[in-house]
């Protein structure tokens, strides 16, 4: 008889707490869901221009539906920016800043948080300081330094005036301040030189973090433009960024904006991916040292 | 807190020295000569240099433009930093349920942050364009004012403003959604036993622990606005109408690059200088005593 | 397996014999511009046929960005020692080159190079802009001028007879019978202070600025808030206000709305001429005509030109410099120009081309190209129409141009926005003057 009786009852929380639930997850859903589509729709818009003919581009009212000259702009777009050659560019671009960055960074961080030196303040200020010229400014003085050490043209001077700045550096002592001292004093109790530590404990620890460094340091290469317009001269060392400039129906001419979406695609697909592909380890890398 | 240290001598030097070496030839030699350039009048190719003190900053002082641009960047700045990070704050909260297929979201919601800022100018000024653009388009049926952003300055900046908050937004989101569910739901449950509604548990306890996060994002969106916008205004508006949308350092290239005369340039380039680092300081010092940990 | 092997030693042997023989190594002659798209290709393929045409020197072709960053980028190599043999420079940079000492002027490169031109048969306008002392200091590439466009469909479907209108007078009736029939934009222009405030002061002999704008001395202060270009401002602003001038932006931003079909009556450079066959293909029917006049001014000045020209940069080796006369004299060869101007819709540069365009039908056939170099044949030459040339023209563009907008969007009057645009151009033009003082 109680059972019967407990059991509407349970069965009115089971569904008052189902109930509940499934609000607030569905309002959640549709707010995300909401989100995504806004934030997706002009590069929906983008890729639906990109498959679309010259005339279909140019008149009103416009089709926000993909149509058939998909491949033909593609194709016109690869060949017209000779987008092969461009995209090898960027990616040996922005691997070697993001690597070299990493690898830079790393070491200064470590030797300002574990060690004491003279001279440490002052070094610390100097990195970051770098964080407060922009580029654009000092782009043609950075240019002469290039010129006399003959890396015009190159892919050193298109890669390592990229790696002087400070995140890197930043985000790596955060984390390490975040550790705790512990570990330092037993590894120096072990008798283990800095290297050691730095390799068998630090390194493995700060994965997060070089995942997360790693994607802004690739997006940061990858997307740069003055600077590889200044520095490049011959068609085959450019960046795609770009390639992409020369189809853009800006100053000028026909409003192939069909080509250019299409090219824009192209060019956005391999920095999108390694967010998309490493987010966790980027979102994760990033709190961490926040903490 | 004193840290454990190890006690090499040279070590530390030979670390830092490639950072140092680094940033010495290719950051502070360019820096420093573009800022000598400040205190000259300088010909473009060189062949004339005539030291004129403090006169290019007398000019950026005395000029009305410059102070038309430094409200500028501080509106377009403060606007894509507080409504980006206030909407993404916002949807965050409301999305903050444990709900499946969170990192599918995560990754959808992040992906404009890896589109250069000048391929994000130029999807924008296509979705914006007045004569083939979808916006425009759909606004016509709902109202015959004209959304002419050649001549409105208003309108210019709103494009500049949304285009910048949309390539933003993703990364905000994903961060205060992360920030959200690191937080222990039995503080929250605490404060709600406690008796605190919803709103009051948000600004007693959410919101003071997400202050980290909101810092780091903080920074991390004035940064964007102040500097690396310029490829956005430089792809979309030109810093027009008038000079509407003529932020800070797009206006320090623009007399440099366009017009030449890179002694004036290089006077606002150090006035921007100084006036990030001092931003920088300040929200230092604001985070020491607010940031929570 | 012998078959194999015979067969890998055939391929080799071809592939040997069939290799491009690494002679004598060509000369390599950069040439940095700012053409893109379809002009772009029209570069590749003038520097390709040069290079065919001879076994000494090789130009090569790149795209450097805007003209801007084309300037800059040329710019910054110069200073770094290596600068670029050929920089294609916009008619604004022209003082900027000539101040500089960084230039090989052309008259000069061909006489040393024992090089030809006849520098007489250059077009009128063309020669006077870039000359300095009666010499060419660049070599004319991709010159225009601004032209009235109508939009024929547009015209007929208001009534108007189908002939462009000739004064700003008939240009307003024009405009606003326009709107009236439904058109969305009456009349519109690009670059607009190229073609509103520049090309009308010279059409009508009216001084743009000081020492004969520039040509007798380093020019200070501009002239364009007299009378003139008070009431030019004014009549703008009036018809941006009743709504039959619609102000599409700076730069060519405006050309798409004329290449929509929105605008019945239209300025802008002649060199659009190619785009807007395309972009109307199918479309709409329309044709040029001569700028406007205004009543009551002078009618007898001319357009002036805009595009840019070739300059040659001091610092590189004498045999390189002969490539570049070599290139030079191919380019200025009356059927390489009559090429250039017929694919690109630019100026022939060289009377002898215009004729052999007309000898040989072009102009029957694209009659449109024929308006832009009637007028400026038709026009005189006066010290007000001469041409422009002002030290950081660029920033001085802008700043007549920012006031321009003032004055459209009703912010300032015409007279007040002109003073201010006067008194922010006599800082910039101060500034370069005080330079070389």
């Amino acid at each position: 008889m109680a059972r019967t009786l407990a059991q509407p009852a349970t069965l009115a929380v089971t569904r008052a707490r189902r109930w509940k639930i499934d609000w607030h997850a569905v309002t959640a859903h549709a707010i995300l869901v909401a989100a995504v589509a806004l934030l997706a729709f002009p590069l929906y818009y983008a890729f639906v221009i990109s498959t679309q003919t010259l005339s279909q581009v140019t008149t009103m009212p416009p089709r926000p539906w993909p149509s058939t000259a998909i491949v033909a702009n593609y194709v016109e777009a690869w060949q017209r920016a000779q987008m092969g050659r461009m995209l090898i560019n960027s990616a040996i671009v922005a691997l070697s800043v993001a690597v070299g960055k990493i690898a830079i960074s790393l070491l200064s961080a470590f030797a300002i948080v574990y060690f004491d030196f003279r001279g440490k303040q002052v070094v610390f200020w100097m990195i970051f300081v770098t964080l407060m010229l922009p580029v654009p400014v000092r782009i043609v003085s950075t240019y002469q330094v290039m010129s006399v050490l003959g890396w015009v043209n190159t892919y050193w001077g298109l890669t390592v005036p990229l790696m002087a700045s400070a995140t890197g550096t930043f985000l790596f002592r955060q984390f390490f301040r975040t550790i705790p001292d512990s570990l330092a004093e037993a590894a120096q109790l072990d008798g283990a030189g800095p290297m050691r530590f730095l390799w068998t404990i630090l390194l493995p620890l700060s994965k997060a973090n070089m995942a997360a460094l790693f994607v802004i340091l690739f997006v940061y290469g990858w997307n740069d433009y003055l600077w590889p317009l200044m520095i490049t001269n011959t068609p085959n060392m450019r960046t795609a960024v770009i390639g992409i400039e020369t189809l853009v129906p800006r100053t000028s001419q026909l409003p192939e904006w069909n080509v250019a979406m299409a090219a824009a695609m192209m060019v956005l697909l391999p920095p999108v991916a390694v967010i998309v592909a490493m987010q966790r380890w980027f979102v994760k890398g990033l709190i961490e040292t926040e903490k | 807190m004193k840290r454990s240290v190890f006690p090499n001598r040279w070590l530390p030097y030979a670390l830092v020295a490639p950072q140092i070496v680094i940033t010495v030839v290719f950051f502070f030699w360019p820096a420093f000569d573009s800022l000598r350039l400040s205190l000259y009048r300088a010909s473009p190719f060189g062949d004339r240099l005539i030291f004129v003190g403090l006169t290019n900053f007398e000019r950026l002082f005395r000029d009305d433009a410059s102070l038309r641009s430094l409200v500028t960047s501080f509106v377009f700045s403060f606007a894509v930093t507080f409504v980006g990070l206030a909407l993404a704050l916002l949807l965050a909260s409301l999305a903050n349920a444990k709900i499946r297929g969170l990192t599918v979201y995560r990754s959808l919601l992040l992906w404009p942050y890896g589109i250069a800022p000048v391929i994000a100018g130029i999807i924008w000024l296509f979705v914006f364009h007045p004569s083939y653009g979808i916006l425009p388009w759909l606004l016509s049926f709902v109202t015959t004012y004209q959304f002419n952003w050649f001549l409105k300055g208003w309108v210019a900046m709103s494009l500049i403003i949304v285009a910048a908050i949309w390539k933003q937004f993703g990364y905000n989101l994903a961060f205060y959604l992360a920030g959200l569910q690191a937080i222990e739901t039995s503080v929250l449950e605490a404060a709600s036993v406690d008796g605190a509604g919803p709103i009051r548990r948000f600004f007693a306890i959410t919101f003071p622990l997400l202050s980290p996060v909101t810092f780091f994002l903080f920074t991390l969106n004035m940064t964007f606005s102040f500097f690396d916008a310029f490829a956005l205004v430089h792809a979309v508006t030109q810093g027009g109408p008038g000079d509407a949308t003529s932020i800070l350092v797009y206006r320090a290239w623009k007399d440099g690059f366009e017009g030449l005369q890179l002694g004036y340039s290089a006077a606002q380039s150090v006035v921007l200088m100084a006036l990030v680092i001092v931003l920088t300081a300040f929200q230092f010092r604001f985070a020491e005593k607010k940031v929570t940990y | 397996m012998k078959a194999l092997l015979a067969r890998m030693i055939a391929l080799v042997a071809i592939a040997v014999v069939a290799a491009p023989s690494t002679a004598v190594a060509r000369t390599e002659i950069q040439w940095w511009h700012a053409m893109t798209a379809v002009l772009g290709e029209r570069v590749n393929d003038i520097a390709a046929k040069f290079n065919a045409s001879q076994s000494d020197y090789e130009v090569k072709a790149v795209y450097k960005g805007s003209y801007p960053d084309t300037l800059n980028a040329a710019i910054a190599a110069y200073r770094a020692k290596q600068p670029p043999h050929i920089v294609q420079v916009y008619e604004v940079g022209t003082q900027t080159m000539l101040s500089s000492g960084a230039v090989y002027p052309v008259y000069q490169l061909v006489k040393d190079h024992g090089v030809t031109i006849d520098w007489n048969d250059v077009i009128g306008p063309v020669r006077s802009y870039y000359s300095s002392g009666g010499n060419l200091y660049s070599m004319a590439f991709n010159s225009s001028t601004p032209v009235l466009f109508y939009n024929k469909d547009l015209f007929k479907k208001a009534g108007l007879p189908d002939k462009p209108p000739a004064t700003w007078d008939e240009v307003e009736a024009a405009a606003k019978k326009l709107v009236a029939s439904g058109a969305k934009c009456g009349f519109s222009a690009a670059w607009p202070s190229w073609t509103l405030v520049e090309n009308m002061h010279a059409l009508h002999d009216q001084p743009f600025a000081d020492h004969a704008n520039g040509f007798d001395g380093l020019a200070t202060t501009l002239k364009i808030n007299g009378a003139f270009g008070v009431k030019m401002m004014e009549l703008l602003q009036r018809a941006a206000k009743e709504g039959w001038f619609i102000y599409n932006g700076r730069l060519n931003k405006a050309e798409a709305n004329m290449g929509n079909g929105e605008c019945g009556v239209f300025l802008t450079s002649s060199a659009y001429i190619g785009n807007l066959t395309k972009a109307s293909e199918g479309k709409f029917t329309w044709a040029t005509g001569p700028l406007p006049r205004l009543a009551g001014f002078p009618q007898q000045g001319n357009s002036i030109i805009g595009g840019a020209t070739l300059w040659v940069l001091k610092g590189a080796k004498p045999e390189e410099y002969k490539g570049v006369a070599q290139f030079f004299k191919y380019l200025a060869s009356t059927e390489n120009q009559a090429w250039w101007a017929g694919v690109t819709g630019y100026l022939p540069i060289s009377n002898s081309a215009v004729k052999a365009m007309e000898a040989s039908g072009h102009f029957a056939k694209n009659p449109q190209q024929l308006t832009a170099i009637k007028q400026m044949q038709s026009g005189k030459m006066t010290p007000n129409s001469q041409g422009i040339r002002l030290g950081n023209f660029a920033s001085v563009r802008d700043a007549i141009e920012e006031q321009m907008e003032n004055i459209f969007s009703g912010k300032k009057t015409a007279k007040q926005g002109l003073d201010d645009a006067v008194a922010k151009s006599s800082d910039i033009l101060k500034e370069f003057a005080a330079l070389y003082k």
